[in-house]
């Protein structure tokens, strides 16, 4: 009897895990404020980015607030490979990057060791 | 509370110490008294102290359905711990230290890591660190000292011997030689008088220049290398995108592998609950998909700070991969493979210092590119020139004027088309020269030839080495030209070149290497002003610089000192820096190829088996490995 309840949970959690991970699901997108002459989004880093994708205007300067709060080693750095940054990002602090938007598209960002990631798309 | 890295592994590892200690000592039949007790106190306050951040970031990620590395330190160390409470108060056997190790090993790698990490990327932070901080400038009167960001475009900066040259500019007053090396990674110092410029952050050696500011601080060379190197190092290799779509799912994927590792150990194989949990602890714990994530990004950087060291800037990552397939390399003639500047390599005649005299005199007026060669032949013979009358440019053909009362005339064959009267040996010698690719200019006096000038665009001195080198390594190298072809044939065997192309108008260049690619990957070498369609049309353009500028716009990789060798160098460095790469990945996927099933207990029956423990302390260093790996690139001997 034990055996096979060990076995359903077994079974209930691979098909959460796969779910959960693999599913499909909803991407938090956030769209930037105006500020004076620049755009300013804040992004909360903590088990990855809050929001992941965000959305710009073309032609005016960005600012992208970075506050992490996570301490994993792999977020300690962000990384924009089309602008060529790679800014250090300080535990607890707020680091502010800014960015020339003059091009529209997609520019995925990334942290340190390219496992979470996040997409900036200007338009 | 925010413990740093190397804060939670020191208390992790003076915690942990008792228990290391038993578990080294338990053979020999020593066991800590009271052992569940004390296990337990310890590994709690591990788990809070060190270990908590962990399970932190992983639910932070989890909540937004991502998992990583941390996920996995989490849920292995989660497992450990809460089982072994729940073991300890139904008397089994517990597993406290497992978490208390695995947490103390990961701490250790990630505390190498760090450290490790930092010393690949700081490629850019040494470059600027070349930089004078201050420069004596002329101000109201006198010099004074200010900071670089204060200096303007003209203003007078002295540079005193032993001093760097604090920026950009052009020499006004003084010589001196200049060890260019920090900059271009050209060994041998270079000498400097008046007119010549000078690269910031470069060594004075021995005398003091008064120089004037051409660049301000954010422009100057070193800040435009810097710039390119700290592109290149975070460009995303095409070779990645394989393992951005395993890590995407390694994750997850090893959970689920523990499941049923746990399962068929205690299901199948009727293990107990505890033997059967640290099965799994021990594959959740092996795993490392940080090893992936660093494997090209830390190879990148290494290989592109090197190579920046030397004057190579390799402009982002699909470079590397390109230059491992380089069939071809292709060169244009002049300023790559020549000096791009023609110099006067014969004088004929019986006197050679009138020759020259005469010549130069009459050339001192002109622009023409031949009539340099001639003007600085005069100048290096240190020649007075002499008063021109009558001076009158003739179109095509050269120029003339009355010297001395005398009707001089100084052109190519065409001036011989009219009266002008010329001796046998003079064309004797003619026939030789054209033959030896020169071009030839004609000296008459009162109609009469005295002397005859051949004119070169000879190659620089390393490009035989250079084209040399490309050939050892099975590339076949390819000549483009202008000339015609009786030119360009000598110049190309001169140097040992393959193939000439020559007839080639600046325009046509970029369809010959069109054509060129059909029998496989091509890169061209070209300076990048002239030559910037054939350098975006190769697969791999190579821009070389000409000195004190560097065009660093075009070209996949950029060549700061004029030196051809430097391209056999780049390819190479690219090439080591790819199959770091490719070393790199190959063993982080071994690793967790291998290390997964040795941890699930795949190979228990003989005799193989992993504890937690081990598992952590594996994973801890496979990361390492990676990182160190990437650090011998540093090291790596190029030609
Ligand atoms: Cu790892």
């Amino acid at each position: 009897m034990t055996q096979i309840s060990v076995l359903i949970v077994g079974i209930i959690l691979i098909v959460l895990i796969t779910w959960w991970f693999f599913g499909k699901h909803q991407v938090e997108t956030k769209e930037a404020k105006m500020e004076q002459s620049k755009q300013i989004i804040d992004i909360k880093v903590d088990g990855g980015y809050s929001p992941e994708q965000v959305i710009v205007k073309k032609g005016i300067p960005t600012e992208l607030r970075f506050t992490k709060l996570d301490n994993s080693s792999c977020l300690d750095h962000v990384v924009f490979p089309d602008f060529g940054i790679n800014q250090a990002l300080p535990q607890d602090q707020t680091t502010s990057i800014m960015l020339n938007t003059e091009e529209s598209g997609e520019f995925e960002w990334s942290c340190g060791m390219n496992m979470f990631h996040g997409k900036l798309i200007v338009k | 509370m925010n413990l740093s890295i190397t804060k939670r592994f020191f208390i992790s590892l003076f915690l942990t110490f008792p228990l290391l200690v038993e578990m080294i000592l338990m053979p020999l039949g020593w066991s800590l008294p009271g052992h569940n007790l004390i296990a337990f106190l310890l590994t709690t306050l591990i788990m809070l102290l060190s270990a908590q951040p962990f399970w932190r970031s992983a639910w932070s990620a989890s909540k937004k359905h991502h998992a990583n590395m941390d996920t996995l330190v989490a849920v292995g160390t989660a497992t450990a711990y809460f089982y072994s409470i729940y073991a300890m108060l139904f008397h089994q056997p517990v597993y406290f230290e497992s978490a208390a190790v695995v947490t103390t090993f990961v701490l250790l790698g990630q505390v190498f890591e760090e450290r490790m990490r930092k010393q690949a990327a700081n490629a850019t932070e040494k470059l600027l660190k070349l930089q004078a901080k201050s420069a004596l400038v002329w101000r109201a009167g006198q010099y004074i000292t200010l900071p670089l960001a204060e200096i303007q475009i003209n203003d007078q900066v002295k540079v005193l011997p032993g001093e760097k040259v604090p920026i950009d500019g052009v020499v006004i007053d003084g010589h001196s030689s200049i060890d260019e090396s920090s900059i271009t990674g050209e060994s041998l110092p270079i000498e400097k008088q008046v007119d010549d410029p000078v690269i910031g952050a470069t060594i004075n050696t021995n005398g003091t220049l008064i120089i004037k500011v051409t660049k301000t601080q954010n422009e100057t060379m070193l800040q435009q290398i810097v710039d390119v190197v700290k592109k290149a190092q975070v460009s995303r290799a095409p070779i990645q995108k394989l393992t951005d779509k395993v890590s995407d799912v390694f994750v997850p994927i090893v959970l689920i592998i523990a499941i049923i590792t746990f399962l068929a150990w205690y299901l199948a194989l009727h293990l107990p609950v505890g033997q059967s949990l640290s099965y799994s602890v021990a594959v959740i714990v092996i795993a490392c998909p940080c090893a992936l994530g660093l494997a090209t990004p830390t190879a990148l950087m290494v290989g592109t700070g090197r190579s920046a060291k030397m004057g190579i800037l390799i402009k982002n990552g699909d470079v590397l991969e390109i230059a491992e397939n380089i069939k071809t390399v292709v060169f244009d003639k002049t300023g790559t493979i020549t000096q791009g500047q023609p110099l006067v390599t014969d004088v004929f005649g019986s006197n050679k210092n009138s020759i020259i005299q005469l010549a130069a005199s009459l050339e001192q007026l002109s622009e023409h590119p031949l009539a340099k060669a001639i003007f600085n032949a005069g100048h290096d013979a240190k020649i007075t020139t002499l008063p021109v009358n009558n001076f009158q440019s003739l179109t095509g053909i050269g120029a003339q004027g009355m010297i001395q009362d005398h009707s001089i005339v100084l052109g190519n064959n065409q001036i011989l088309s009219s009266d002008t009267k010329i001796s046998n040996d003079f064309i004797q010698k003619t026939v030789q020269l054209e033959a030896e690719a020169k071009t030839i200019v004609y000296l008459s006096v009162d109609a009469v030839v005295i002397g005859i000038i051949a004119i070169q665009d000879i190659p620089k001195t390393s490009s035989k080495a250079a084209i040399a080198m490309l050939k050892s390594r099975g590339i076949k190298t390819v000549m483009l030209t202008g000339d015609n072809q009786g030119v360009a044939k000598n110049i190309g065997q001169s140097v040992g070149i393959d193939q000439v192309i020559a007839n080639v108008l600046p325009t046509e260049k970029a369809e010959t290497i069109i054509q060129l690619q059909k029998s496989g990957t091509v890169a061209f070498v070209g300076d990048g002003i002239n030559d910037a369609p054939a350098l975006t049309t190769a697969d791999l353009g190579i821009a070389m610089g000409s000195g004190s500028d560097i065009a660093i716009d075009s070209g996949d990789i950029v060549l700061v000192k004029n030196d051809l060798q430097d391209v056999t160098r780049a390819i190479e460095i690219s090439q080591k820096t790819f199959h770091k790469i490719k070393a790199n990945l190959f063993w982080a996927f071994i690793y967790n190829i291998i290390g997964i099933p040795i941890a699930a207990g795949v190979f228990t029956n003989s005799g193989l088996t992993l504890s937690p423990e081990l598992a952590g302390l594996a994973m801890a260093f496979s990361s390492i490995s990676v990182v160190f790996n990437s650090l011998l690139l540093n090291e790596t001997r190029i030609q």
